[in-house]
């Protein structure tokens, strides 16, 4: 039903994209209204221990301040746990803000100040004294790693290592080439440009109206009802605009409870908007340790691989991620074993940041296999290309797809790979040594149920809603470009109604599903439109549609045709009013095909190609070319998909040579907590960043071919970055980020 | 703007021209302009994204001169122009930067955007960027973290191009 395609696949700009440029698209925190109230959170400073003493008569002095909320006379909240936990909550205990006396990591909020201003209620916030017991700090994961433990609870299935496959042990033993090294990756904080905010509107009888920056309002509408016991039918969650997120804000955080507590206990409207120093606090990437064990035979066949992965969790909560599964499958092996466990720290529970375990796991694989390729003498795309996986061997199923080879070949020629040297230090220009190297990536294509409404006018205006978000993925821009080519209708003609609680139910935006999930819904509700239509149409007398069927009929030009003969058909408006309709809305629910995700694996895929500079005496390291080769299905918006890309790469340039959480092991405190000493990646630090999108049709992985963006981008950078800084200098650096230090004090491998 | 209830704590009076419109103010000494424009004045295009001057979302134009509104008292500033995003353009009447950002794609969720595109009009301004090198060097105080770095510059180089400002080094190559 979907015409040949006039808008999707077309590079297009956002349709949010004038409100964004001129400042009128309002986040979180930018909604007003008069004598509204400001909230600030007092984050704790110790890692473990409890409260002695609070004292907050200063700071409930001071001008302005309204109340002082702390573990003392917080309002009453659900008493049950299962009450707390929100749609992607972990095995464990969810935190619950001002709960007790007991502090379980640096940061973790203790008193929450309410003021008439910003102001008044930061500068009070400063004014509480607290006596704590502070308790010793277990930090290091590196000290903790004989406490380590299989979750007894997995959050997933899918995160569960598969069972061994052969006798990998055995067949390392006895490889001609292997290699065996372990990787130490640093935590990273997503920080987000948007700082975390909620604004509540409370109205006289009661309503809320709730501004929060989450990827997810149907997920902060149920927490809420739940926590506070509110009727579901009197809140509304609305997330229009999203500064940013990258999987910190899946789960509820601590300003929307605290906002919410507030508003309802002063009967007054209220804003929390996070410091930046709190963004360090919550929802963070685990730091991890793996070890990778690849053997080959003579001609660079893997005959094993072993991987074993460990990573931090809260004493809370036991969050897990897919960091070693994938192992398992990107590469044919017939002996494989995979461990994976993790270990509690006095730290918040780490969480979901962009291609969460892919983003650390791939990334050992990856140099790993850059390690086997220099012990066996071969190339190290020939050795990816000699190892690929035709089937996915974990879970003995076909993929629905896999363009993997066309990446390959066509990111290597874009960049020029063929005119690399393998030997390292081959590549000088003044004081800089060049490198050159790649990585492979990979991450799940998956579908999550979604729902959607499309209304179509009687003027032939289209109307698309459901609660999915966009959080700078350009949700808008795709359900619109869908909705013009079902209805053959310009992209202004469309408007798109998302980011709100009372909308078809859509799961949060994570996990790279949203183009698919909420897309195929859209196209489904197009269809069921088009159906209705055309079933009106056939009531009529003398139509010209009386014997065609659905299959066969098509909106082109405000008209319903034959797909066959566009001569054939009525106008719209005139079936609507002559039917004495003023629109036709219709519902459709998709998921997952089950019967084909039986016999079917998907999985976009993804190869990345870099360039660095490595000053020979001060260890700098600048990356000036990346080509990344993407397969992901069907792009939508070749202009937004770049984009997506584009960001996945500079992440993951950060996560290679910059990100990295610094823990006072002694205090167990964060010491770099502002985005000037937690380095992310600047103008200065982004070169030329090419992408490819390879042709890859795919019609299992979702009805509309489309396999997701969000996280595939990332996916390998840090170890094609890694892997280029070996091919500089010969230093083979295992420590993420490489940060120069370790660049300088390395020794040469080769 | 000063708090009604505390008539014991220091204000000043102030005039700032926003946007044009020449407006008195009485202010705690403590009210930064990022505050300020944030606050009562419901400028909400300017971002607060670190409140420390090391992020750039709060980058306005004071007399021309781009800064971070989150580091300037607003106190200190009687007598000043600011111009914020919202004096740049309008959705329907865009200036040819916020254009170009839109055609580029110079943006993901657009939270850092309005900052970044004050300290794009005064870096084209200034005239110091003469390469794409030397674009990415001077926008280097304004942070984006969805990474649409490649974007912001093209999208800066095609409004040099167009105002003939061509970066010296590529021309020549």
């Amino acid at each position: 039903m979907l015409n040949p395609s006039k808008v999707v696949g077309v590079p297009t700009a956002r349709i949010d994209g004038p409100l964004k440029v001129s400042g009128c698209a309002p986040y979180a925190a930018e909604h007003y209204e008069p004598f509204m109230l400001f909230g600030y959170v007092l984050p704790a400073t110790i890692a473990t221990g409890r409260i002695l003493a609070i004292d907050a008569t200063d700071a409930e002095r001071f001008g302005g301040v309204i109340k002082v909320y702390t573990h003392e006379n917080r309002p009453d909240t659900a008493w049950r746990d299962s009450k707390w936990k929100d749609e992607v909550a972990l095995p464990g205990h969810p935190l619950r803000p001002l709960e007790s006396d007991r502090i379980l990591f640096d940061g973790q909020p203790v008193a929450f100040v309410v003021a008439e201003t910003f102001e008044a209620a930061r500068d009070a916030a400063a004014l509480i004294k607290i006596h704590y017991a502070a308790a010793r700090p277990h930090t290091d994961l590196r000290n903790e790693l004989s406490n380590r433990y299989a979750p007894p609870v997995p959050r997933m299935k899918q995160l569960v290592p598969p069972p061994p496959r052969g006798d990998a042990e055995k067949a390392f033993k006895e490889a001609p080439h292997r290699i065996s090294s372990d990787y130490e990756m640093s935590g990273e904080y997503h920080n987000p440009m948007e700082l975390f905010a909620t604004t509540v509107l409370w109205k006289k009888d009661g309503e809320l109206t709730i501004h929060d920056k989450t990827q997810g309002s149907q997920n902060s509408h149920e927490y809420i009802c739940q926590v506070f016991g509110l009727d579901p039918d009197k809140v509304v969650v609305k997330n229009a605009f999203v500064g940013g997120a990258f999987g910190q804000a899946l789960r509820p955080k601590h300003q929307l409870f605290f906002a919410v507590m507030a508003s309802l206990d002063l009967k007054r409207s209220i804003k929390a908007e996070m410091s930046r120093r709190e963004m360090f606090y919550l929802t963070w990437r685990p730091s991890s340790f793996q070890t990778v064990s690849l053997a080959a035979d003579e001609e660079g066949r893997l005959t094993a691989v072993m991987h074993d992965a460990v990573h931090a969790t809260s004493r809370y909560e036991d969050y897990q991620e897919n960091v070693a599964n994938w192992s398992a499958l990107a590469y044919k092996c017939d002996n494989v074993k995979i461990s994976y466990e993790i270990a509690k720290l006095d730290v918040s529970t780490p969480g979901d940041m962009r291609a969460p375990g892919a983003a650390t796991g791939v990334t050992a694989l990856e140099t790993a296999m850059d390690e086997l390729a220099y012990v066996c003498g071969i190339d190290p795309l020939e050795l990816r290309v000699k190892n690929f996986a035709h089937r996915d061997q974990m879970q003995d199923k076909e993929f629905t797809s896999k363009a993997l080879h066309a990446c390959f070949r066509e990111g290597a020629a874009r960049f020029g790979w063929s005119r690399r040297s393998l030997e390292p230090r081959s590549m000088r220009e003044g004081h800089e040594l060049i490198g050159w190297g790649m990585a492979s990536g990979i991450w799940e294509a998956t579908m999550s149920p979604a729902e959607a409404n499309v209304r179509l006018s009687g003027d032939g205006k289209v109307t698309v809603s459901a609660a999915a978000s966009d959080i700078g993925t350009g949700t808008y821009t795709i359900l619109a470009q869908l909705s013009a080519d079902a209805f053959d209708i310009p992209l202004r003609d469309v408007t798109v109604r998302i980011a709100e609680s009372t909308l078809p139910k859509t799961g949060v935006q994570g996990g790279s599903w949203t183009a698919a999930s909420t897309g195929s819904a859209v196209q489904a509700a197009s269809k069921a439109v088009i159906a209705t239509l055309l079933k009106h149409a056939q009531k009529l007398e003398t139509s010209p549609l009386a014997k065609a069927k659905v299959e066969q009929v098509e909106i082109a030009d405000g008209r319903l045709v034959l797909e066959a003969n566009h001569q054939i058909g009525m106008p719209v408006s005139e079936i609507m009013e002559r039917a004495g309709l003023s629109g036709i809305e219709e519902h459709a629910k998709v998921g997952p095909d089950m019967m084909t995700m039986r016999k079917f694996a998907a999985y976009t895929h993804s190869a990345v190609f870099v360039e660095v500079r490595v000053d020979v005496e001060l260890g700098v390291v600048r990356v000036t070319r990346v080509v990344s080769a993407i397969a992901a299905g069907r792009i939508l918006n070749p202009k937004t998909a770049r984009s997506q890309i584009l960001g996945g790469v500079v992440m993951g340039i950060g996560s290679a040579l910059h990100e990295e959480g610094m823990v006072d092991h002694r205090t167990g405190r964060i010491m770099n907590h502002n985005i000037a000493e937690y380095h992310v990646p600047a103008h200065a630090d982004i070169e030329d960043i090419d992408v490819i999108f390879v042709d890859e049709d795919d019609d299992k992985a979702s009805p509309i071919g489309v396999k997701g963006l969000g996280e595939i981008g990332i996916v390998g950078v840090a170890a094609a970055v890694s892997n280029a800084i070996f091919h500089a200098t010969g230093k083979r650096i295992r420590s993420f980020p490489i940060t120069l230090d370790k660049i300088l004090t390395e020794r040469t491998d080769q | 703007m000063a708090d009604a209830r505390s008539p014991d704590l220091p204000v000043c009076n102030i005039s700032l021209s926003i946007n044009g419109e020449r407006q008195k103010f009485t202010l705690h000494p403590w009210t930064t302009l990022l505050d300020l424009l944030r606050g009562p004045l419901e400028l909400s295009g300017t971002k607060k994204g670190c409140d420390h001057g090391q992020c750039g979302a709060c980058t306005v134009l004071v007399d021309g001169e781009r800064i971070n509104s989150c580091l300037k008292l607003a106190v200190s500033l009687d007598g000043a122009g600011i111009i914020t995003i919202e004096g740049l353009g309008s959705p329907n009447g865009l200036h040819p930067m916020q254009e170009a950002f839109v055609e580029h794609d110079a943006y993901q969720c657009g939270y850092c955007t309005p900052g970044q595109i004050c300290s794009a009009v005064a870096l084209v301004k200034e005239g110091h960027a003469r390469s794409r090198a030397e674009i990415r060097e001077l926008m280097s105080g304004n942070l984006c973290r969805c990474g649409a770095y490649t974007n912001i510059a093209d999208a800066i180089e095609e409004v040099m191009d167009t105002q003939r400002i061509r970066p010296v080094k590529e021309a020549a190559e």
